[in-house]
């Protein structure tokens, strides 16, 4: 490129490079790890987007900044990096709310970076001027309002730090449009973050140590609750080794999936709503549970009046207004989840819980049995099949599932057998529609080895689907299993249980995916027979390019069992006929 | 309970209105909030009082501390603490009733700011209940209008912690039932 200087083509008295804001934006992010961004141009981001030529930083152009924020998310889930998105002023900031909000409520560290209308024009009004600090205030972990050159780097490098350490969550630097057009002295050791109010390295009292160790001695029937924090904090291995030297099974919520190998014999899977009726009968019979990086949501605890009463509590959380929140605890760690399991893995006892992992194994009767293939074919595709065949075609790879929001979800979560962690990712907190599409982009930037898997619904789909075409641009080898039954199913079924089967607003008239898909450039089929979907995936698998396939789904199937909202933990509702569940293993 | 918060913050713009804005998200009430410089230009100093059971005082505390420009946060309610609101009290006054009115406050060590043909200003500082029974008192003479600047606090004796020392002292907390670290 013609316009292309080097870096610090003037320099200052004090020898330091005199540069733009804008290049000292990239010149930041270049320096903090970045490769890549998503983004979409405008008005008062357009100096930094004229500076980009000057970056070796790979931009991603989305189709809507909603998608942007989805894919830094996802990026940043599949690899523990922090994720970057870019954004203008005004709409293009907004638009990224959803996405801000997605990665708060699921701990995920990304940065975006808005344009701002001119300094002097703040708080007049101006032209797609909206105070997005303001507005993203309650759903970043913090922000920044930059208004002038010289403040660029150090927002850059606290936010690249605050959205990394502690507990992870998503950051926003706001730039004034003169602040990125005027120039000043870059000077990055000066901008080393300095911060007195941040502390995010706790570590726990030593006396709750003693107390918790007390408590792991006298259980009879404990339960490990592992979520996320442990990917987060990178302690599989210590999870995985203090389960195995305490012999305590674990049960996982359902970011907690693939943080302990779904095959390892003290896996007891999936706890929570749509978790196995005896994982949530063992949590509670338990007498302690042990919460490790998981907040006791209400989605996996059922109504708190009854939940797992005769169970002491440890807390093992980073975030100490975690403690307490939910579910009263007995003793609380708070701190790095590796670091104290480190500490604790020493001082642990071996034990066998024999009586208790067969009191377990007897909660499970037939239901524990989830494999499906035996199943006769009755000519009807169900979404079961799909993802159950899709787990055996794909196991041997390293793949990512990235699933949207709803029964397929669930259906995921159930007969997806996940042995590595970061191999699902899914929006659990916010419970985000929209979200799989662009943060199986997001994952397939950061892992281009692995091969990404979008389960979406027909639904969620069509929220996002636009970033078909960021696929396509960026020639992304990304698989979409469009999971269509016709309906927001999720929602129809509940309407199913608690509205009188009332499916207002919930059947969907859909397009052609195949046609769409194609009218993308995309290699799409349709598949609506059980005996066609492994060939679809091996299809898929072995074309060059993005493939989606349309997965033509019973319309009314419905996802077992379920604790219905604000009911307990053991009240499950039941499948009426148990076909499915109880099919013989393999 | 009344609990009485004190929060050091960095003295940056947006920073008072994070820190309101946790408490409206998270739904804990303010009943009174007070910011105002400190001895050290960079800090400002926040004194909140919030209706909360302990659970949630503490929680309220740990929340606070998550915020990137909170550098101390100190909740005093159990501590020996000076508690100081200050009110501006105009009350109607007339020839019959004036010496009356200035007898009161005289007691009560309230200042006359202002006399009038029809009122009296008074200006009281002290506790809240101070404040409160002075008003009940003036009450039957006309309030015409009464401002509050809502309790500031301070520890007793050289208490206080400092906000480096704080910062030592993380691990530290255990109050019984849950050990924890702010």
């Amino acid at each position: 490129m013609s316009g292309k200087k080097p870096i610090g083509d003037d320099k200052a008295a004090s020898g330091k490079p005199v540069m733009t804001g804008a290049r000292i934006l990239w010149e930041c992010l270049e320096r903090e790890g970045v490769k890549t961004v998503f983004g979409y141009p405008g008005g008062a981001i357009l100096p930094a987007y004229d500076a980009l030529q000057h970056s070796s930083i790979r931009h991603i152009l989305v189709r809507h900044e909603q998608g942007a924020t989805h894919m830094a998310d996802g990026y940043a889930r599949a690899t523990g990096a922090v994720g970057v998105a870019v954004a203008t002023s005004g709409p293009g900031a907004t638009n990224m709310v959803t996405g801000i909000a997605t990665a708060m409520m699921d701990s995920s560290p990304i940065v975006c970076i808005t344009g701002q209308v001119g300094s002097k024009l703040l708080g007049s009004d101006a032209f797609q001027e909206t105070d997005i600090t303001g507005v993203t205030q309650p759903i970043t972990k913090h922000n920044y309002l930059v208004t002038r050159a010289d403040e660029i780097a150090h927002a850059v490098r606290e936010a690249m730090y605050v959205a990394k350490s502690g507990r992870p969550g998503p950051v926003l630097i706001d730039i004034t449009k003169d602040a990125q057009q005027s120039s000043c002295e870059f000077d990055w050791e000066a901008a080393e973050p300095k911060m007195r109010g941040y502390r995010p390295d706790l570590s726990p009292a030593k006396g709750a140590y003693d107390k918790a160790l007390e408590l792991i001695r006298a259980a009879k029937r404990p339960v490990i609750l592992a979520g996320h924090g442990i990917s987060i904090s990178g302690a599989e291995h210590e999870v995985q080794a203090f389960a195995e030297k305490t012999c305590i099974p674990v049960a996982m919520t359902l970011l907690g999936l693939g943080h302990l190998p779904a095959s390892h014999v003290l896996n007891l899977g999936m706890m929570g709503m749509h978790g196995e009726a005896w994982v949530n009968k063992t949590i509670q019979d338990a007498d302690l549970l042990l919460a490790f990086g998981m907040r006791f949501d209400d989605r996996v605890t059922g109504t708190l009046k009854t939940y797992a009463p005769n169970a002491k509590k440890i807390h093992v959380d980073i975030d100490p207004a975690e403690i307490n929140k939910n579910v009263k605890v007995d003793v609380a760690l708070v701190g790095d989840l590796r670091k104290i399991l480190l500490e604790l893995l020493p001082r642990v006892d071996s034990a066998n819980h024999t009586d208790w992992i067969e009191h377990i194994h007897s909660l499970k009767g037939d239901t524990a049995v989830r494999d499906i293939q035996g199943l006769p074919d009755n000519g009807h595709l169900y979404a079961a099949h799909v993802i159950n065949d899709l787990w055996r075609e794909t196991r041997e790879r390293e793949t990512i599932i990235v699933t949207d929001v709803g029964q397929h979800q669930m259906w995921e979560a159930q007969y997806y057998k996940h042995e590595q962690p970061r191999s699902l990712i899914t929006s659990g907190g916010l419970g985000t529609m929209g979200f799989a599409l662009p943060a199986a982009i997001g994952a397939k930037v950061a892992r281009p080895d692995a091969e990404v898997w979008v389960v979406v619904g027909d639904g969620g789909f069509q929220m996002t689907m636009a970033e078909l075409a960021t696929i396509v641009q960026e020639k992304l080898k990304v698989n979409i299993a469009i999971i269509n039954n016709g309906y927001l199913g999720m929602v129809r079924q509940w309407q199913e249980f608690f509205y009188e089967r009332n499916y207002e607003a919930t059947p969907l008239l859909n397009p052609n995916f195949v046609k769409l898909g194609e009218a993308f450039g995309i290699r799409s089929m349709l598949i609506d027979k059980r005996a066609d979907v492994v060939p679809a995936v091996r299809a898929a698998h072995a074309h060059e390019g993005p493939v989606l396939i349309d997965f033509k789904v019973e319309q009314e199937d419905t996802v077992y069992p379920m604790v219905a909202a604000g009911a307990a933990l053991h009240e499950m509702i039941r499948r009426p006929n148990p076909l499915v569940e109880t099919a013989e293993d393999e | 309970m009344l609990h009485t918060i004190v929060v050091y913050v960095e003295n940056k713009p947006g920073v008072l209105s994070r820190v309101v804005s946790l408490f409206r998200r998270r739904a804990f009430n303010i009943d009174s909030l007070t910011v105002g410089r400190t001895e050290k230009p960079e800090v400002s100093r926040m004194t909140i009082v919030t209706e909360a059971d302990e659970d949630q005082s503490r929680r309220i505390v740990a929340n606070v501390y998550k915020l990137v420009n909170v550098l101390l946060v100190d909740d005093v309610t159990h501590h020996p603490a000076l508690l100081r609101d200050l009110a501006l009290v105009k009350v109607a006054a007339d020839r019959e009733t004036r010496s009356k009115i200035l007898e009161l406050a005289n007691v009560f060590r309230a200042r006359v700011l202002d006399i009038a043909s029809d009122s009296i200003t008074v200006e009281l500082t002290g506790g809240e209940e101070k404040v409160d029974r002075l008003l009940e008192l003036l009450n039957p003479f006309g309030l015409m209008e009464v401002v509050r600047t809502g309790i500031v606090a301070m520890r007793r004796g050289a208490k206080s912690p400092s906000i480096t020392a704080k910062v030592k002292e993380i691990g530290t907390v255990d109050d019984g039932t849950v050990s924890y670290s702010v």
